[in-house]
């Protein structure tokens, strides 16, 4: 590697002609084994294929004439270990998960040794069959624009050579000799908005920050804390393809900083992924020893440097005020806002923040012309954005689709549609704070303002499928669950009201609904909407909302009959086998834990609807789908709803 | 002037204000529950949430700055709907039986509810753990009344910057906890009570609160010399609740634990209710009259016997003015001596004579509130967090606030070590050195003030002669604090637009008092640093009315106001006012009144409301000579150390059973109420003076303290404006010379009061007393937050005295390692002069070579330990070194 004996590079011109000379050290026709190492995979046993994969090339004495390595996330975690294989334009799923070392003889015989793909590890299509062999022409890429995930699956994250080679630092170069001014112009007008969730436009933030009163310092926040369980695209960015967020930050601070005062950088990452933080800081060195980071750099007399600052846990510190209170070895929690921080940020200095995706965005959009950037996408949204596809859905994983693509082609151009033969109910988006979209609007096209409308939000970019098994209460309460312990504290209606709503819907799925309840959490939502302080309070309301915008029927059911339609609420439905279908197995009998089950053997069975619990343990048992959820017999009678109150709490207050 | 208009009313706001303070500075009133006038914007209880023209959603009143023409919706329906939500889940996770809380009635939550109207029935009753904290002495706290607005979190952190407590774990199970969660009694709790004041709601109560009080008495705390004004509500006779007085301008309306939960002792049992006089050898209850015959018989005899000088008085620091005037009148114009002196010749008598030397006025030169906008300030020998905690808490703000840097040169690292951007710790007793090195940098790379020097001062040439030898590096090798860090302090110091010097006890409690005082007086007039505000010298008075009992000539060399004896024309003055002829000769200081009873000079003496027995240096020789005394009659509100030696003992009255007036260390004249009754038979001290005087033949009648302070006004120039009328509000700094004069927040502004400011060459002299091998320790003493003085009155508070074990001594772990002393083990330390025995306290606070010791309890008298060796000029003894050594018992 050239890298080892690198000296900084200290021009431009240094910089093309190192790009050169990586390119030329390469040999187009050979072997490129690459194996995604990112924690999907990895939790697959991508790591010991690729250790097993290496001693069984050196024992063949192949292992000269193959590149091994690993990337990061090509995104299509649902069939881990995934591998391709170049220039043969192969891609193998699922490799080792049954057979490690078969899997690893047929590889090297037929398609290291033979040049020919093993047909056994080809991704199937579900529908047709057909094997596809290149990743370009299955479903989950076909239909995908991938400007922010170009490298990432495809480089060596810990290369900062192989991010030159894909022509890394082109942009920086190109930026370094012009007017910070007309940087911020071009990413203005790309159309860039923050991919954090908000969707402020970015060129404008730069411009702002460039342009604060306070002319000591300029801080660059990377915003790197993905709280959203569900969301993963910033993570598989930071492990796939750091460079591209390094010179993305280094570009905005010489935009925001050039000729008016120092700047100084920080990622701020969850340490929550340790792998995200360990290849942080190994590509934050290279970039350092390759002139990229630290004093004047590429020669043109710009400094800049980054801190790579881990966080502690909680998800309100991808709120940035709590963000920027957590760099400062505070309690993270947020502030109001004015000021912004791009007037008093951190340390009260003008702070520029943008998150992962954002950042990564901003080299494609100098490399690529604003003008290419801005033609892609809606109206009001341009570009591209990255989801994480997941729940019911066959191809989940990662995906990156220009704004204005419609949740079907997602979900079922992509992702493949729902497994199982069952139907899809609900689109979930933007992280727990986000709202469901129904099956009904599914031509929606997603884009900050129509998801709004939607009464979702872009958020995170999760995405999660539901299909016809989800109970829309029981979802809302599971996402209430998340920002109700992730509050942090500071305001009453975020802490005391999503605990509220929590409560309400927790007696609403145990069968304790009281009618007034949905109009309760219509209000309570509402208020704490327009009453919290910062945004995890301002959207943790949205999947309520929407729930009972689009599902109040289900709503409806569980308080006034006490019967959960979906048949996810324990206790509140009864099963009932039908007889036309039931083949006397007898698995059910030995299941209910209730006994409730009773009939002859190869005869049809019966339920007892008087012993039945409404567990629901049949039902998943039954593989002939005798079994069904229907209402329970005994309607709860409103005068057992009893006020929750207790006595002893009752206080006077005057 | 913005002008903003909320529901259509138009009001004025002053710039930067936030619209909560402009509405409710208007009359508007706005929900609000987590704003609090002294503390950051939070915006945390979402209560004053307003609509505002032009703005998104709705943003808090209380975070949001006014701009001129801005329109505002604050009462509106939907406005409310989202408060009146808000405050409904607050109350239903509010353990609320109101009837029964102690907040009742003045319960912020309560005042919300009432004006939002609110249901509590709608949602679902609150969860959470709520176990009560009732650990602390003073206070309980009960996160079930707990809504979470933070202001005890911000007090504690914002105000007293001790961040005991905060808020732990998240979401809906955030509380308020102290550090890893900890009970209140063992976290960092300082139990200045700060919090509880805060509290809007009854979660945090003080314990000795039972029921609210039926009246309130505005007046000043009677402990230290920062004057802070107190809120006394009291019921059937006794204080039932403090509080912090918001309009007093040296506190507005802090205080620490002794303030806060200290002034119990007023109602203590072992309070003195009734004459005492000895019968052959045992105190005994007498009848007034019995007592006051005998003390007039006694006094008269020993004055026909021996002459007038064979009487002395001590008077009291912790007396009003009025009765340390009437005092000094009577020994002065009754019996006929100028030996009459008081607790200040303990403390701060090198303070007047080097500041008099230096300036013209012994008085601390600026005012306490001017702190906080100091550039650098520089404290000194003073443990200023324990000792003058509110004034610490001005110099606390000034570093977090305002950005100053802190320079603390002590030999201990005491809590302010904390906030300094320098610690020097030189060895004690070589200030001189130190601060001659300073100014030795200064000067030498030319950040000195020339033109400050050549305008307003003279003598710099003859200092300079001195200070030209005292390198950085000689330096060094003297007071054991490296070069560099003394480079680096003098250019802090020199650099600062405005600096600003704070010393107590351990620069002036030196036989080289004196000449500390001095060296502190160059360093700020070379720098410039002297009539500007928030520049100055403060040197902190410890006792309430040390100032005071100074200013009304309770000092043997000077009458009322510093008027000099040996001017002619002042005594003049005084006699024809008095009716009397006045001695012309200065009478003896306070040590040497005892010398002199050694001596058999003097026979007979009255003492005040101190306590010499326990508080002077080697008190064996002081306690010797209070035997020998002829007559011995002792006024005071216990019957303390000293009054145990009493031929009679008069019992007087606590600050709160009676009427005056207090002067705090920065010269505020201060009034003084009367919130109980006397105690029993006991009478208030003016009243006894009177009494005694009447019945010695000099008559002394006055309807009230009010015309007492008249008479002083009227031969008194510096007091000359000080009238009762003038001094409901926040009292009056002198120099107040007439009726008109606003007072002086800070003096020498246009020229010093001796007319220029004087530097006076001062090297480096050792302390009396240095180790060696038979005494190889340097003993240092000092106070320590939660007693005060000679414990007369801490100890009487069961709190205070639980939060302090008696007779500890700080050992460095090194010397202990050396004696083999392990921590909390019985040490005996020994000088000299006596031997003590105490528990060793091994901690890095101290130095190695260093022990110290508190002198606040008679279990363990550091005093029998102290050196009572005089600076020549200002006769204050040397507490602050003393050669000792350490073994196990």
């Amino acid at each position: 590697m050239i890298g080892a004996a690198m000296k900084r590079i200290v021009s431009i011109k240094e910089l093309e002609s190192l790009r050169e000379r990586i390119r030329a050290t390469r040999d187009p026709g050979r072997l490129r084994i690459t194996i995604c190492g990112d924690t999907g995979c990895r939790a697959s046993g991508s790591i010991e294929l690729a250790g097993a994969l290496e001693k069984e090339l050196t024992r063949r004495g192949l292992n000269n004439s193959v590149d091994l390595r690993i990337s990061g996330c090509p995104g299509f975690c649902q069939k881990g270990p995934v591998m391709t294989v170049q220039p043969l334009r192969i891609f193998y799923r699922q490799v080792g998960r049954l057979d490690r070392q078969q899997d690893i003889n047929d590889i090297i015989e037929t398609t290291v040794i033979a040049r020919e793909p093993v047909q056994r590890l080809l991704y199937e299509d579900p529908e047709t069959g057909e094997k596809i062999t290149d990743i370009k022409e299955i479903p989950l890429y076909r239909k995908q624009t991938r400007i922010v995930l170009k490298n990432t699956g495809e480089i060596d994250p810990d290369s900062i050579e192989e991010y030159i080679a894909a022509d890394g630092y082109a942009a920086l170069a190109k930026v370094l000799v012009t007017d910070p001014e007309e940087v911020i112009d071009w990413i203005k007008r790309s159309g860039l908005r923050g991919r954090g969730g908000a969707g402020f436009p970015t060129g404008l933030k730069w411009q702002f920050c460039r342009e604060a009163k306070d002319r000591s310092m300029r801080y660059i926040i990377c915003n790197a804390d993905e709280g959203d369980p569900g969301a993963f695209m910033d993570r598989a960015v930071m492990e796939g393809d750091p460079q591209s967020v390094l010179e993305g930050m280094i570009i905005g601070a010489y935009a925001i900083s050039r000729g008016i005062c120092p700047a100084e950088g920080y990622i701020y990452v969850r340490a929550e992924y340790p792998m995200a933080v360990k290849t942080l800081r190994k590509a934050v060195e290279q970039a350092r020893s390759y002139g990229f980071l630290g004093e004047n750099i590429l020669g043109t007399g710009f400094n800049f440097d980054i801190k790579v600052k881990e966080g502690a846990g909680a998800f309100v510190c991808g709120e940035e005020t709590a963000l920027m209170a957590s760099i400062e070895g505070k309690r993270g929690m947020p502030r109001t806002r004015p000021p912004f921080p791009a007037q008093s940020g951190l340390w009260g200095k003008p702070t520029n923040i943008n998150n992962v995706e954002t950042w990564a965005n901003v080299p494609r959009i100098i490399n690529g012309g604003p003008d290419w950037y801005a033609a892609i996408g809606t109206e009001k949204s341009k570009g591209t954005k990255v989801f994480s596809l997941a729940g019911r859905i066959r191809n989940g994983g990662l995906i990156e689709v220009p704004m204005g693509t419609t949740l079907r082609e997602i979900v079922f151009d992509i992702g493949g549609g729902v497994p199982g033969g069952k139907k899809i109910k609900a689109v979930q988006t933007g992280g727990p704070s986000g709202g469901c979209i129904p099956a009904e609007l599914l031509d929606l096209p997603v884009d900050y303002e129509r998801l709004a409308e939607a009464g979702s939000i872009m958020g995170s970019g999760g995405l999660i499928v539901m299909d016809e098994d989800t109970c829309m209460v029981d979802i809302t309460r599971y996402f209430l669950e998340f920002t109700k312990s992730e509050s942090c504290g500071k305001c009453n209606p975020c802490r005391l009201g999503i605990r509220q709503m929590h409560r309400i819907l927790e007696d609403i799925c145990a069968g304790r609904g009281k009618p007034g309840d949905i109009e309760l959490l219509a209000e309570l939502a509402g208020v704490i909407k327009k009453g919290s302080l910062c945004g995890l309070g301002q959207t943790a309301p949205n999947p309520v909302l929407t729930t009972i915008k689009y599902y109040r029927r289900e709503y409806k059911e569980h308080i006034l009959n006490g019967f959960c339609p979906a048949g996810r609420c324990q206790g509140l439905f009864r099963c009932e086998i039908d007889p036309a279908l039931c083949k006397g197995c007898g698995i059910c009998i030995k299941t209910c834990p209730a006994g409730a089950i009773a009939g002859e053997k190869k005869q049809a069975h019966v339920i007892d609807p008087e012993k039945c619990t409404g567990c629901g343990a049949c039902y998943e048992k039954c593989t002939l789908h005798a079994v069904r959820k229907v209402r329970p017999t005994k309607i709860r009678s409103l005068e057992t709803i009893q006020d929750s109150v207790p006595d002893s709490r009752l206080g006077l207050v005057r | 002037m913005p002008t903003i208009t909320i529901d259509g009313k138009r009001i004025e706001a002053a710039p930067g204000a936030t619209v909560l303070e402009a509405a409710l500075g208007a009359g508007i009133y706005i929900p609000h529950l987590c704003h609090m006038p002294e503390l950051e914007p939070y915006g945390g209880c979402r209560l004053c949430v307003v609509e505002i023209e032009g703005a998104r959603g709705m943003p808090a009143a209380c975070t949001t700055v006014v701009s001129d023409g801005m329109v505002i919706r604050n009462d509106a329906p939907s406005i409310n709907h989202v408060r009146r939500v808000t405050t409904e889940l607050l109350i239903a996770d509010h353990d609320a039986d109101c009837l029964s809380c102690s907040a009742n009635q003045r319960c912020e939550l309560q005042r919300v509810a009432a004006y939002l109207g609110v249901d509590r029935r709608r949602f679902r009753p609150g969860t959470r753990r709520a176990e009560k904290d009732s650990s602390s002495k003073f206070f309980e706290r009960d996160p079930g009344k707990c809504i979470l607005c933070m202001r005890c979190v911000r007090t504690c952190h914002e105000v007293q910057g001790v961040g005991a407590i905060d808020i732990v774990s998240r979401g809906y199970d955030s509380r308020v906890a102290a550090f890893w969660d900890i009970p209140m009694a063992e976290s960092d709790c300082e139990s200045c009570g700060m919090c509880v004041d805060a509290c809007p709601t009854g979660a945090l109560r003080p314990k000795d609160e039972v029921l609210p009080p039926t009246d309130y008495v505005q007046t000043v705390c009677p402990y230290c010399g920062c004057g802070c004004g107190l809120v006394l509500g009291t019921r059937s006779g006794k204080i039932v609740q403090v509080r912090g007085d918001k309009a007093n301008a040296a506190s507005r309306g802090r205080f620490c634990v002794k303030g806060r939960f200290g002034l119990q002792f007023v109602h203590s049992y072992e309070r003195l209710t009734f004459p005492l006089v000895r019968r052959s050898g045992t105190l005994e209850r007498a009848s007034w009259d019995e007592a006051l015959s005998l003390v007039v018989r006694r006094l008269a005899d020993i004055k026909e016997m021996y002459g007038p000088d064979a009487i002395a008085g001590i008077a009291s620091a912790k007396c009003t003015n009025e009765e340390n005037y009437l005092f000094q009148k009577f020994m002065r114009a009754c019996i006929g001596t100028n030996s009459i002196d008081h607790c200040a010749r303990l403390c701060h008598a090198s303070t007047v004579t080097g500041l008099t030397m230096a300036f013209g006025s012994a008085a601390m030169t600026n005012s306490i509130a001017e702190l906080e906008s100091a550039d650098c300030i520089l404290v000194t020998g003073s443990n200023t967090t324990e000792a003058h905690p509110v004034i610490a808490l001005r110099l606390k703000a000034a570093v977090t606030k305002h950005g100053a840097d802190l320079i603390v040169a002590d030999p201990r690292r005491i809590p302010l070590v904390e906030f300094a951007r320098l610690h020097l710790r030189h060895r004690p007793g070589t200030d001189v050195m130190l601060f001659n090195a300073m100014m030795n940098v200064i000067v030498s790379e030319g950040l000195h003030d020339r033109e400050f020097i050549a305008r307003r001062t003279e003598g710099f040439a003859d200092a300079w002669e001195i200070i030209r030898c005292c390198t950085p590096e000689d330096a060094s090798a003297v007071t054991g604090v490296p070069a560099a860090e003394i480079y680096s302090a003098a250019r802090l110091f020199a650099r600062a637009d405005r600096a600003a010097i704070v010393y107590s006890m351990g620069i002036t409690q030196h036989t080289t008092g004196t000449d500390n005082v001095l060296a502190l007086a160059n360093l700020a007039m070379l720098t410039g640093n002297v009539g500007r505000e928030s520049t100055g010298i403060y040197p902190l008075r410890g006792q309430n009315n040390v100032q005071g009992a100074c200013d009304m000539g309770a000092l043997p060399n000077v009458l009322p106001g510093y008027q000099r004896l040996d001017d002619p024309a002042v005594r003049e003055k005084f006699s024809a006012a008095w009716g009397c002829s006045l001695p012309g000769e200065p009478g003896l200081t306070a040590l040497e009144i005892f010398h002199a009873v050694e001596e058999g000079r003097i026979r007979g003496l009255y003492v005040m409301g101190e306590n010499p027995a326990l508080s002077d240096p080697n008190i064996t020789r002081t306690r010797r000579a209070l035997e020998k005394l002829e007559f011995l009659v002792v006024q005071d509100i216990f019957l303390t150390e000293t009054a145990q030696y009493a031929d009679v003992v008069l019992p007087g009255a606590s600050f709160a059973e009676k009427d005056g007036t207090f002067t705090n260390t920065e010269r505020r004249v201060q009034r003084v109420r009367r919130v109980l009754p006397t105690l029993g038979e006991a009478k208030e001290d003016m009243q006894i003076i009177c009494e005694i005087s009447n019945l010695m033949g000099y008559p002394m009648n006055y309807p009230g303290p009010d015309a007492v302070m008249n008479e002083i006004a009227h031969l008194t120039p510096i007091y000359g404006g000080v009238l009762y009328l003038r001094l409901n509000g926040t009292g009056l700094q002198w120099p107040c010379p007439d009726g008109t004069h606003p007072g002086t927040p800070y003096l020498h502004r246009e020229e010093f009061t001796r007319g220029r400011g004087k530097f006076h060459p001062v090297a480096y002299r050792e302390a009396a007393e240095q180790p060696d091998e038979e005494f190889p320790l340097l003993l240092s003493t000092g106070r320590m937050l939660h007693q005060f003085h000679t414990g007369t009155l801490t100890r009487k508070v069961a709190g205070l005295e639980a939060l302090s074990f008696p007779g500890l001594v700080e050992v460095n772990p090194e010397d202990a390692r050396e004696l083999n002393i392990f921590d909390s083990e019985k040490v005996v330390v020994e000088s000299r002069r006596g031997a003590v025995e105490v528990r060793a306290l091994v901690t890095d606070r101290v130095p190695r070579g260093m022990i110290f010791m508190t002198f606040h309890f008679r279990e363990a008298p550091a005093n029998a330990l102290t050196n009572d060796a005089l600076d020549p000029i200002a006769k204050i003894p040397e507490f602050k070194v003393c050669a000792v050594r350490l073994r196990r018992v």
